[in-house]
């Protein structure tokens, strides 16, 4: 199934499962369905539990931190990230805040999707993956699937979890396709996955940047460098001993982040690993992010903001200091612009 | 003449408001100690809506509120000792110490939160009304707010959504004229009333004097069982004011931002010794009755703050727990 269908799939089955789950944002019954991921939802379980909301982002998140306090487990979806900043108060103050700022008596099970836009002009402020301010707060869990089966692992662990949860859904991932388990499938919130196994470079990767890597890190592997790749699947909390244990073996540390570079999650990353593992270090670490500039809206100007795969084999050439071919990563049957040919827009 | 109200409920709200008093102003006398360190914002002044709400109340209704908290945790039902030991910053504190003052909890009574930004609470008070409605559960959550409120977006997209999906929900709004040192005139627009803003976003809204606490008594019992009967959110406005200053024990005329005049009006309108004269004069004021309430108050207090000084602080080792549930914390 799809990304979008397995988001969907996660979410009848909670719906399904347990009575106290409710699933609400803009749009969620709309004939377009968030994307397809609540395609439906409010006919099979009602407009008590599946329902649209005011544009009243900062409230509709406290809405859900008062229903979580009173005994459900609610699912607030924003089509766009960017649109949950009006929500940074409820989100900080309070999502985050409640467990221990009264006592540790419990927390607040909210799980906040947030779909991150890119590509077909999306622009300054609908485009931007802030994973680095949320996972900058205590309390938060922040967590950034790449693959349909952890989409829906994730997403099920977060609606049936403890803690409030952001979640972050990459647009253009909405249509990759993967094996995805059937039922009440979880994924532990915490824990990386190796998506390849190799000695000569760690590359840690996490979202759409996980995909591109696997090109990149199978296109290496057919010049005879082979890396771990590492799938972070949670950004906070974030596997330390996954990244360590792999870097320990191969002394070489690449970080994508698909946020912006300054004060991003490859820096903390970076930092922590070269802290931790000094001596097993082979050569300087290095991190791709975005640049800290914001995304324009025309295409002329997105060319090379973001990172793809030619950009993650010419970095582990750089780092195991071989050239490696990396030009034929750069050919691509679509746009720039665009997750494939079938995308045509609007957003 | 006696009073339409029952003259049980009469003397519920009489002694609410003495025993509110009385923990604030022993609080006020001790703060100098230093022990209690933490900012702590007084109701003293303006209990009469806190007493008021106390007794329309149920056990099975919510309580939500902001910084100025303490008159509302206890008319609610929260526990003194434990509100006592939270502002000394002890384990034994409701919130274990961590909240202070202003993040007092007790859920067994339904007091379910106070924070410290203003209008925090509101989407959380609408939210707890939500899972009452999704769950079909009988009664009420009573938002507790301030002239201030109103001024925070948050407050029109909460009380929006409250008025679309008709949720049980009591607005309880103090007029006390001042947020911090700054005048209900230099943030809101002249002559535009609370409770006209509050009817224009969808809200069933009165006003009334919240220093006649059985007047306020009356709005807001009609307005309670409004929202049980599942006619929507409603919003009570309680003219009232503080006497202290907007954060500590002191009061603080001499600053300037309001005038000694100003308070001696108010002063003179003092709910308690009101609503006792009118309860004498009923004949409905037992003084053997008063002196036993005075003295169990006196009693009380003085165990409650023996108990918060004589607690244990936190262990140093939850400082950094209670962040993550038991699943999540293992990781860092």
């Amino acid at each position: 199934m799809t990304y979008a269908e397995a988001v969907r799939d996660a979410l009848a089955v909670a719906l399904e499962q347990d009575p106290a789950v409710i699933v609400y944002g803009l749009g969620a019954p709309d004939p377009k369905g968030v994307f397809g991921t609540t395609l439906g939802l409010q006919e099979q379980f009602g407009a008590d539990r599946v329902f649209d909301m005011p544009t009243a982002e900062n409230a509709m998140t406290g809405v859900g931190i008062g229903a979580a306090l009173g005994g459900l487990r609610p699912v607030l979806t924003h089509q766009r990230l960017d649109f949950a900043l009006l929500s940074l108060d409820q989100i900080i103050n309070n999502a985050a805040k409640w467990r221990f700022m009264f006592g540790g008596r419990r927390g607040v099970p909210l799980t906040i999707r947030m779909i991150l836009g890119r590509g077909w002009g999306q622009g300054p402020t609908h485009s931007q993956n802030l994973q680095a301010i949320f996972a900058h707060i205590p309390g938060l869990c922040v967590v950034s699937p790449a693959t349909p089966a952890d989409a829906k692992g994730l997403l099920l662990s977060a609606i049936f979890g403890q803690d409030p949860v952001i979640f972050l859904e990459h647009r253009w991932l909405h249509g990759a396709r993967g094996e995805t388990p059937a039922g009440d499938h979880r994924v532990p919130i915490g824990r990386a996955h190796r998506l390849r196994q190799g000695g000569d470079v760690t590359v840690v990767a996490s979202s759409i940047l996980s995909l591109e890597a696997l090109q990149a890190v199978d296109h290496v592997a057919l010049q005879g460098v082979a890396c771990d790749l590492i799938d972070l699947r949670s950004i906070r909390p974030l596997d330390w001993d996954a990244i360590e244990s792999s870097v320990r073996k191969t002394g070489r540390l690449l970080v994508l982040d698909p946020g912006h570079e300054t004060g991003g999650v490859a820096g903390e990353i970076v930092a922590r690993i070269t802290t931790r593992c000094w001596g097993h270090l082979r050569a300087p670490p290095s991190r791709l992010a975005m640049p800290d500039a914001p995304e324009s809206t025309s295409p002329a100007l997105t060319l090379g903001y973001h990172v793809r795969a030619e950009h993650i084999a010419e970095a582990i050439g750089d780092l195991v200091g071989a050239p490696l071919e990396v030009s034929s990563l750069s050919a691509r049957p679509h746009p720039h612009d665009v997750p494939g040919n079938d995308f045509q827009g609007p957003f | 003449m006696v009073h339409p109200l029952d003259s049980g409920v009469s003397r519920h709200i009489l002694r609410d408001m003495i025993r509110i008093r009385a923990v604030e102003e022993a609080i006020a006398d001790r703060y100098g100690e230093q022990k209690m360190r933490c900012p702590t914002h007084l109701s003293i002044g303006q209990e009469g809506p806190a007493a008021a709400v106390g007794a329309v109340l149920g056990p099975e209704d919510l309580a939500v509120s902001g910084h100025r908290a303490h008159a509302h945790y206890l008319a609610k039902g929260g526990d003194l000792p434990a509100m006592i030991a939270e502002i000394y910053g002890k384990a034994t504190g409701c919130s274990r110490g961590n909240g202070g003052s202003m993040h007092l909890v007790d859920e067994a009574v339904g007091f379910m939160g106070s924070t410290a930004i203003v209008g925090g609470t509101v989407p959380v008070g609408v939210g707890l009304a939500l899972s009452l409605a999704v769950r079909r559960k009988p009664g009420l959550v009573c938002i507790f707010i301030g002239d201030a409120v109103l001024e925070t977006g948050v407050f029109y997209e909460s009380a929006g959504f409250a008025a679309v999906r008709k949720l049980p929900v009591l607005f309880v709004c103090e007029n006390n004229l001042y947020s911090v040192y700054s005048p209900l005139e230099v943030r809101q627009p002249a002559g535009r009333a609370l409770s006209d803003v509050a009817a224009a976003v969808g809200l069933q809204a009165s006003s009334g004097d919240g220093n006649d606490p059985r007047a306020a008594y009356g709005l807001l019992k009609s307005a309670a069982d409004r929202a049980r009967s599942g006619d929507g959110p409603q919003f009570v406005e309680l003219a009232t004011y503080r006497w202290r200053e907007h954060c500590g024990p002191l009061f603080d005329n001499d600053l300037g931002y309001r005038s000694e005049a100003e308070y001696l009006v108010w002063k003179a309108r003092d709910p308690i010794p009101r609503l006792m004269q009118e309860l004498r004069e009923e004949g409905a004021l037992d003084p053997a009755w008063l002196a036993a309430a005075e003295a169990e108050i006196r009693a009380e207090i003085e165990a409650a703050f023996a108990f918060a000084e004589a607690s244990p602080f936190p262990d140093p080792v939850l400082a950094s727990t209670d962040i993550y549930s038991r699943e999540i914390a293992p990781f860092p």
